[in-house]
């Protein structure tokens, strides 16, 4: 494997722009903050007590893991296929499509815990109650590198840029709104609770939630979200190698 | 060094390359000329892994491009047409990820960063962002990285296209050093004067395929040394002798001005086709 070379320039870049970076990670986070726990959530509490936003913040913070690893990787590649070309210098040098994959996957995971990262910072000092372990940082890792992975994937696969698009409105935005980031999906009736259920994010929400609140997570989500994540990873390297 | 084999690509509605065959030697410049649209980048990127042959196959430094991908990587430098190069990174940076890429040493690295960026002519600039460089010195670093490890066989897409003519001769310089050096190298190109005075031999390509291939001495010399031409005149056929003297002679019973000139590439290509090659 030499994926370190595709991962090294990835850091290099973010931190030619620190600023930019910073930024861009932070944006989703707050508005998701103010709009949801300190705007609408201000009045409600939770049947379980509790404030709201210390109910939403989980899911928030797989939200984040999931926007800041999925979409910067995959506009990334998709640019750097379908418009720069720069992906053809990496595809004629030795290196893998497993490296390739796992070099981007990679720097999609960093990204994605980034802003994760920022967002529980700000929660915290915000006063939200919750439990901090290091399984939560595990849970998150797990979260970015399967959105990273199927980022990487969706863009080989995608044509245009317009495919990509389609994928975000088809795909991640539905997730981010059922997932069970703002509710509880058990609060729901059949069929839609068991659909949501297919959803990789509702997993990382259902444990994450778990973790907060000091509870022992389901192994069923562990194990629901690990193999998405290890069937994305292997896609992205599928896709990665059908294009040479 | 390279050997071809009945390579063949059909896209969706186009044979964009049919069926050819040729074969370059340790040390050679060998160059494909043809309009665009010939088939040339796309022959290329068959050779350098990028895309497979719908038919054929070649060697590249005895490895087979469809069996030993891997190999041929390795032993290969790439410089497109396309200039892929990170804009965002420095002209340093865009070397050092290629050298990663290469698995190279970081002394190894480091010195062979100077010595490619002052064999281009760009030492000066090694930390500017390669968003700053003109077109011709994005070119430059885009032979330098391509060179970066070492490779012995070097493919060039269109390596002057858009340039002017300065900085054309910059980069027929490099090219000319590098051939010294003893390296392999593949170039395309649709510039007669280029295929010219940088190859040992030329295939003319046109549709797919190779009409005809030769040192640009002998290709010249078959359809005769000197062009006879009537000045100002289309309809008249353009004629083609052996010396001047002759030349002169034939022009004498045409009845209006002519021109008697060396024979050119692009004359060859006329005589094959029946059209000019940048049309
Ligand atoms: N990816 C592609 N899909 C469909 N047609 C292509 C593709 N790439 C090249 N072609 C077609 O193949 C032919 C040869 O193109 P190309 O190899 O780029 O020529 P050249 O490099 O000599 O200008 C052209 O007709 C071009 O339109
Ligand atoms: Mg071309």
């Amino acid at each position: 494997m030499n994926f370190y070379p595709i991962f090294w320039k990835d850091m290099l870049l973010i931190r030619k722009k620190p600023w930019k970076f910073l930024a861009s990670s932070m944006v989703t986070p707050i508005l998701y903050l103010v709009t949801f726990g300190w705007g609408l959530g201000r009045g409600m509490s939770m049947t379980g007590g509790g404030s709201y936003l210390d109910f939403v913040l989980p899911g928030l913070l797989a939200l984040s893991a999931m926007n800041n690893s999925f979409g910067p990787v995959s506009t990334s590649v998709n640019v750097s296929k379908l418009y720069t070309k720069t992906i053809e210098e990496v595809l004629v040098s030795p290196v893998g499509p497993w490296s390739i994959a796992l070099g981007r996957a990679l720097s999609g995971t960093v990204r994605g815990l980034f802003s994760a990262f920022l967002l529980l910072i700000v929660g915290l000092l915000s006063g939200v109650h919750m439990t901090l372990s290091p399984f939560i940082v595990l849970v998150l890792g797990i979260t970015a590198f399967c959105f990273a992975s199927a980022g990487v994937a969706a863009a080989m696969v995608a044509k245009s840029h317009e495919d990509m698009s389609n994928f975000n409105s088809f795909v991640i935005i539905p997730m981010s709104f059922l997932a069970g980031t703002f509710f509880s999906p058990d609060k729901l009736p059949e069929p839609f609770r068991s659909m949501i259920m297919v959803y990789p994010l509702t997993h990382a929400n259902i444990l994450l939630r778990a973790l907060a609140g000091g509870k022992v997570p389901d192994a069923v989500s562990v194990i629901i979200l690990t193999a998405y994540a290890v069937f994305f990873f292997y896609l992205a390297g599928r896709m990665v190698r059908r294009a040479v | 060094m390279i050997e071809i084999l009945n390579l063949s690509k059909n896209f969706d509605h186009v044979a964009a390359v049919k069926a050819v065959n040729f074969s370059v030697s340790a040390g050679e410049v060998f160059g494909l000329l043809g309009p665009n649209g010939a088939g040339k980048t796309t022959t290329i990127r068959m050779l350098t892994t990028l895309s497979l042959p719908s038919s054929g196959t070649a060697l590249v430094a005895g490895h087979d491009i469809l069996n030993d991908p891997l190999s041929v990587k390795k032993a290969i430098g790439v410089i497109p047409q396309m200039l892929n190069l990170d804009i965002d990174l420095t002209l340093a940076e865009n070397l050092e990820y290629h050298g990663r890429l290469h698995r190279m040493e970081r002394a190894d690295r480091t010195a062979r960063i100077e010595e490619l960026l002052r064999f281009v002519g760009l030492w000066e600039k090694r930390d500017m962002p390669v968003e700053h460089l003109s077109g011709g010195m994005r070119r430059r670093l885009l032979i330098a990285r391509g060179l970066m490890h070492r490779p012995r066989i070097v493919f060039m897409d269109e390596p002057t296209v858009g340039l002017d003519p300065q900085a054309r001769r910059l980069i027929w310089g490099l090219i000319e050093d590098l051939k010294r050096s003893g390296i392999t190298i593949l170039l395309t190109t649709h510039y007669i004067e280029e295929a010219d005075e940088l190859c040992d031999r030329v295939a003319i390509m046109r549709q797919g395929k190779i009409m005809t291939i030769g040192s640009p001495a002998d290709l010249k010399a078959v359809a005769g040394r000197y062009v006879l031409e009537c000045l100002g005149r289309h309809d008249v056929p353009r004629q083609f002798l052996h010396s001047r003297e002759e030349a002169l002679d034939a022009g004498k019973v045409m009845g209006c001005d002519v021109a008697v000139r060396d024979v050119t590439l692009e004359d060859v290509f006329i005589e094959l086709t029946g059209e000019r090659i940048d049309s």
